[in-house]
């Protein structure tokens, strides 16, 4: 880590999401890490290395593999008191605890009408790129979305990481934290020193264009914004929307753009059919649709189970930053 | 049922004064008639659903008796009535919920005898099975990480959620942290409709505790003393740092799964009758008159008031009102919520 200035510090993600937990653990004797390789290991991306040694084996808690009883227990510890950060290794592991996540978390609050509440943030490595195979790079966004009493967020940058982490732990309801393990130490940037936060539901524009509206999150959205910047070259001006925040989405954001640019292209490497560009453009067409001079597209991942782990099925599945750039020059051309 | 000396003719009390033991029968007493009003309300058309815990009324009498109220957590499952009236909740409460009215502590969201009242360390529960079990075990060890001693989590399930992966995991955490946590299975031998051949090889769950590195102890369920007793032992040692333990209580399910079930389709009237012989209510009755505990006339004291009771509660909480529509809205997140935010 780099410090640049008095006020800042260069980091990349894995950095943003340690420091952000270190501080998390200083600041609030309420707060434990719960998941697996998360003691000695320092978690299989040492984001929580050396910590067990600071704050204790009761507070960075190594866990059997038992993924339902990762989130399960840290419900139980979020309704009696405790302010528990639960991790799931790789989001491929989550299947096991959908029931606790879905059906208990995100019902607690209403279930006992207010009696009972679960502040309870739940981290979890995502996305492909890394040669991870059918377990190792799925995105699990589309199946959590769907979900009233949960809060999703995916920052792609480490000053949103350290921000909407922040967010996250304070918050007093379930949040589903999505960390893109390629960007991990891929992506690097400046960020603020000293405790802040980024509310939930707050998109960001990465680049201004007139042409095109680009909604992303994620590793795609660094490809977005090469692409975006490799075709202003040739004159063509493409807005880049980061979103964030998932569930809640920031509908302000994507309509401002919208009916600015006239066209909406969404990118998302989770499966298009029944994903979150689903739900965007549903959105659009029931707000915007007389804004629009193009049909809306989406650029997702197919309809496959998974991505393989053969390099040639890898990045069939995903997206380029070249892909993209066609995309955004049909859609402008329109 | 319960053990009398037989050299001395004294009953084997475990330390229950004779006002512990009036309160245990009347708890089992106020159990069976709030079950019957359930179905009874249900078969007049007046509510879509009840649960019974016919048969369990020993178990969770004496269960309770060894929960200190103010200290101790619970964390039941939906056929725990008894459990709940002996934690602390009122007849009123539990019709509250029967009815689905605003007032109800989960504002008629939950199906009947889904129970939560934070004031009585009552922790909310969904209907899926062993889902709440870890949800014990993480208040647990909260309890632990805080360094409360003098409080444990009492958590419940009947034989079939052993069956569950979650049961496993909440038993394999609380050992390996010694946690204060108590594993009560409520073992009536069914799983709605499933008997127990058909759903472990071996039935003597208690077993399992030995896989687990935890004491284990099975106890008869029709009797209230005996179950005190070995939850009591449970909870003292797990209050006192000495980690976790499974009881295993064994009962019997009188009536069906619900008010939805139709038991007569995987057992006989035959069946239920000859397990009925056992019923704990009148054989703890007859055990309590002849150790000079109570009378005939108190109890019939008891019933009168027992009913008098029920019939106040039902009928004071039918007038309550439903929850309103836009009630439908609340309680989602903190505050107000739009899945679009602008």
């Amino acid at each position: 880590m780099a410090v640049v200035s008095a006020d800042s510090t260069v980091m990349n993600n894995v950095e943003a999401v340690r420091a952000t937990l270190y501080e998390a653990l200083k600041n609030d004797d309420r707060t434990v890490i719960i998941g697996e390789d998360v003691g000695a290991r320092g978690n299989v991306f040492l984001i929580t290395k050396d910590f067990v040694a600071e704050f204790g084996e009761h507070r960075v808690i190594d866990t059997p593999i038992a993924e339902a009883s990762i989130v399960g227990i840290a419900i139980g510890m979020a309704m009696e008191g405790l302010r528990p950060i639960a991790e799931i290794q790789f989001a491929d592991f989550i299947y096991p605890s959908f029931n606790q996540i879905v059906g208990e978390a995100a019902k607690t609050r209403y279930r006992s009408n207010g009696e009972y509440t679960c502040p309870l943030v739940i981290r979890t490595p995502y996305g492909g790129g890394v040669r991870g195979a059918l377990s190792h790079s799925v995105s699990v966004e589309a199946l959590f979305y769907h979900v009233p009493g949960l809060k999703i967020v995916a920052p792609s940058f480490p000053a949103d990481v350290k921000g909407l982490l922040n967010t996250a732990i304070d918050d007093p309801d379930p949040v589903l934290f999505l960390e893109h393990k390629k960007t991990y130490r891929l992506i690097k940037g400046e960020v603020p020193n000293g405790h802040y936060t980024i509310p939930f539901g707050k998109a960001n524009v990465l680049k201004e264009g007139t042409q095109l509206t680009v909604v992303s999150y994620g590793l795609y959205v660094h490809w977005a914004v090469e692409a975006a910047r490799a075709l202003q070259d040739d004159g063509l001006s493409v807005e880049v929307i980061d979103l964030r925040s998932i569930r809640p989405m920031d509908k302000t954001t994507i309509l401002n753009s919208v009916e600015k640019t006239r066209k909406l292209l969404i990118i998302h490497e989770d499966n298009k059919f029944g994903g979150i560009g689903a739900e965007i453009s549903a959105m659009v067409a029931e707000e915007a649709l007389f804004h629009l001079d193009a049909p809306i597209r989406r650029l997702c991942g197919p309809d496959v189970p998974a991505m393989g782990y053969a390099l040639p099925l890898e990045e069939e599945f995903m997206s380029s930053p070249a892909e993209m750039a066609d995309a955004m020059r049909e859609m402008v051309k329109f | 049922m319960a053990s009398t000396d037989i050299a001395t003719g004294t009953l084997e009390r475990h330390g229950l004064s004779d006002d512990q033991l009036r309160a245990i029968f009347r708890n089992m007493l106020l159990q069976r008639q709030l079950d019957n009003r359930g179905f009874q309300l249900n078969r007049q058309g007046k509510v879509p659903f009840a649960l019974g815990s016919e048969g369990h009324e020993a178990l969770q009498a004496g269960a309770a008796m060894a929960f200190n109220r103010g200290l101790d957590v619970l964390a039941p499952y939906y056929r725990d009535l008894g459990l709940c009236l002996g934690i602390g909740l009122s007849p009123y409460e539990i019709l509250l919920s029967i009815f689905a009215r605003a007032s109800d502590h989960n504002g008629g969201r939950q199906f009947p005898n889904h129970y939560s009242s934070k004031a009585a360390g009552l922790m909310s529960f969904s209907s899926i099975l062993a889902a709440h079990l870890p949800h014990a075990v993480g208040a647990a060890y909260a309890i632990k990480y805080r360094g409360e001693t003098g409080r444990a989590v009492l958590a419940t399930c009947g034989d079939g959620t052993t069956s569950e992966g979650e049961w496993h995991e909440s038993m394999n955490f609380a050992s390996i942290h010694k946690l204060p946590f108590v594993m009560l299975v409520e073992n009536n031998e069914w799983a709605i409709s499933t008997p127990l051949a058909k759903q472990m090889a071996e039935p003597q769950i208690w077993k399992r505790a030995a896989g687990y590195g935890m004491p284990g102890r099975r106890f008869n369920g029709f009797d209230p003393i005996e179950t005190y007793a070995a939850v009591k032992e449970a909870m003292d040692r797990a209050r006192s740092g000495g980690g976790p333990t499974l009881v295993e209580g064994t009962c019997y399910r009188y009536l069906a799964h619900s008010t939805d079930d139709n038991d007569m389709t995987y057992r006989t009237r035959e069946m239920v009758a000859e397990r009925r012989k056992q019923d704990p209510v009148p054989a703890f009755e007859a055990v309590l008159i002849e150790h000079g505990i109570v009378t005939a006339g108190d109890v019939a004291a008891m019933r009168k008031s027992v009913l008098d009771e029920t019939n106040e509660a039902t009928d004071t909480a039918e007038m309550q009102p439903y929850p309103q529509p836009s009630d439908l809205y609340t309680n989602i997140y903190e505050g107000a919520w739009q899945p679009w935010q602008s």
